[in-house]
């Protein structure tokens, strides 16, 4: 359906055909993913919904390059990640993808602004060039005073902002945020999610967004929602939140 | 990348985790400074031993009277020797320098209001002359001094100090139990000898004036035989011990009554005694090596569950494996090499002070210092790098999740 959309010459940001994922051999195997056939396109903000154990997070895992199918293809950009090396998946994620995870998974005793700093640091960048990209990351998402804090000073909804500043700062052609409201109040959560939202809407970013929380997909403009390793539905609507 | 960018972001962990540092470099500091220290005064005391047995002159022979080659404890019951055992040796045997019978008493002794307890020896120069010691001031004895008993006598440095003080000794008068004697000379001070002995603490008088007017007896407690530096002490030795059968008819079947000390036997048992010990203190301080190993170990290995999310977050932002091991690696090497250098520097100090302290020589000693340095910067380096590295093989997933 949305292929007919889609000039033929460019491919999608990502395609999975046919992806699979099994934990463990034998009698204990568990298939996780059961054969995944997606497509999404650049600019999309897609939320991926379904129950606990419903291989929503195993799929935001493979498409992150976080971890690798057991089956099928991924293509991201027309590139197939499976037969891509650990460190070329690293510079994958180094160059295209930005994380946000629901446990911040900020670095513990260092600054907001290190913390921004640092997928900065590992591309390389010049230390002045450093700081003033990590404290416009900071300032996009609204804690640029908070620069100097480090995550235990700072609250939930103050950490889940540095951590989007450190997905956004290096312009990821892609966020991946995994439930990132998952561990905050209501207003905190439609707060992180007007901040989400925005980097979608004013930057082009793609978001793909792993929440069971409908409140928080009524943010997407496509809803994807799995169950027992597969797709069951995919919606697309139009935003009933700005 | 790699290089100027690892070695920043080893510094600015090792400054974010002060204590987990602090703590790994503490471990290598003991374990360094402990086996350094030790190892280095154990050398200095052998090294003392051996001079002070050499100060107590070389190539000497000591003949006493009695079975137990030290302490003398079966003495009671053997005959004393006499003047002329001494001169039987000196007669009869080639090939010796200086044979000087003695004959030694505890007594106390005073100059003015000043009195000191001490060991007066009876002997003369030629006592001096197998001990290769010499008056730094005033004179030795004169031949007649010695064969009339004259009251004169040398003094060591530890009497001067505690009986003349500032002034000068030389032609002073000490007074001996009843009788008043002249200081004729100042022997150069030798130092402590071994097991704390202060070989300074001495009056040296002719044999007969100890013999009449302390002692009152023609005894003769030891005999110093001095050989020549172009003979054989072994077989100085075994012609005194012929002799002293001879003269104090002992049969073939009986055993000596006397014994002939090896000046050199008694350096080579003090040395192997010194050099057992330094084992001794070695191995306690290698333990304390071993535990500051451990406790680095336990630190780094207590700190993975933290480092492996760590080390999944830095993963998951796009570092490299390799990046990441870098960053540990420097970080280790730091920390092992801050600590090595810290405890070597701690342990120079300390042993010097030590030394000083025990009055024994500080002997730098260089591969015990790269020993210790090497074992603990190798464990340091093992433990710090290993988990790490474990743990940057993991999938992102599997790291980030890791509790």
């Amino acid at each position: 359906m949305n292929d007919a959309a889609r000039p033929a010459s460019t491919p999608p940001l990502i395609r999975l055909v046919g992806v699979t994922k099994t934990y463990g051999t034998g009698d204990a195997a568990l298939q996780a993913l059961r054969g995944i056939d997606l497509a999404v396109e650049s600019g999309e903000f897609v939320a991926i919904m379904g129950p606990s154990g419903s291989g929503k997070s195993t799929a935001m895992n493979i498409i992150g390059c976080l971890d690798v199918a057991s089956g099928g293809s991924y293509l991201f950009r027309g590139v197939a990640v499976e037969r891509l090396s650990r460190n070329q998946r690293a510079l994958l994620r180094r160059n295209y993808l930005g994380f946000v995870f629901q446990g911040y998974n900020l670095l513990a005793r260092t600054s907001a602004l290190e913390n921004v700093e640092l997928p900065l640091l590992y591309r390389g960048e010049p230390a002045s060039a450093r700081r003033t990209a990590a404290l416009a990351a900071l300032d996009a998402v609204g804690i640029a005073d908070r620069a100097s804090h480090t995550p235990s000073q700072l609250s939930g909804g103050q950490q889940q902002r540095a951590a989007i500043a450190r997905a956004i700062v290096t312009h990821p052609a892609m966020l991946l945020a995994d439930e990132p409201t998952g561990n905050l109040d209501t207003q905190r959560s439609r707060e992180i999610m007007d901040v989400i939202a925005a980097l979608n809407r004013d930057r082009g970013i793609t978001v793909l967004m792993v929440t069971h929380e409908p409140d928080m997909a009524a943010y997407a403009d496509r809803v994807i929602r799995f169950v027992d390793g597969r797709i069951e539905s995919d919606t697309r609507r139009e935003r009933t939140v700005p | 990348m790699m290089g100027w960018n690892a070695l920043m972001l080893s510094l600015k962990e090792i400054r974010r985790n002060l204590l987990r540092s602090f703590l790994t470099v503490l471990g290598i500091v003991i374990g360094v400074g402990a086996v350094v220290t030790m190892v280095t005064l154990g050398n200095g005391a052998t090294q003392a031993v051996s001079d002070q047995i050499a100060s107590l002159g070389s190539n000497m022979l000591i003949v006493r009277p009695g079975q137990r080659l030290m302490g003398g404890r079966d003495a009671a019951g053997s005959p004393s020797f006499r003047v002329a055992d001494a001169e039987a040796i000196r007669e009869q045997i080639g090939g010796l320098e200086a044979v000087a019978p003695s004959v030694s008493t505890n007594v106390t002794i005073v100059h003015l209001s000043n009195n000191w307890s001490t060991v007066v020896t009876g002997s003369g120069n030629a006592y001096l002359a197998a001990r290769s010691w010499q008056p730094i001031s005033g004179r030795s004895f004169s031949e007649t001094e010695e064969r009339s008993g004259s009251a004169v006598c040398v003094i060591g440095e530890t009497v001067r100090r505690e009986l003349f003080g500032s002034e000068n000794p030389i032609g002073g008068s000490i007074r001996v139990k009843q009788f008043a004697c002249e200081v004729i000379g100042l022997l150069a001070a030798k130092g402590q000898a071994a097991m704390g002995m202060d070989q300074d603490d001495l009056v040296v008088m002719p044999l007969r004036t100890v013999q009449r007017r302390l002692i009152g007896s023609q005894d003769v407690a030891a005999i110093f035989v001095s050989v020549a530096a172009s003979s054989s002490v072994e077989r100085a030795k075994m012609q005194i011990e012929e002799l002293m059968r001879e003269r104090r008819h002992i049969a073939a079947n009986e055993n000596d009554d006397f014994n002939v000390l090896d000046t050199r036997q008694i350096a080579e048992t003090l040395s192997s005694t010194t050099r057992v010990m330094t084992y001794l203190l070695g191995a306690v301080a290698a333990v304390s090596l071993l535990v500051g190993g451990i406790g680095i170990m336990n630190i780094m290995l207590v700190s993975v569950t933290e480092r492996t999310r760590e080390i999944g977050i830095r993963l998951a932002i796009g570092a490299l494996e390799r990046e990441v091991l870098a960053q540990f690696l420097i970080e280790a090497v730091v920390l092992s090499s801050l600590g090595g250098l810290i405890g070597i520097a701690l342990a120079a100090v300390g042993a010097a002070a030590g030394a000083h302290a025990m009055q024994v020589p500080f002997l730098f000693n260089p591969p015990i210092n790269v020993l210790a340095f090497a074992f603990s910067a190798a464990i340091g380096v093992i433990f710090g790098y290993f988990p790490a590295r474990r743990a940057a093989r993991l999938d992102p997933i599997e790291a980030l999740r890791h509790e």
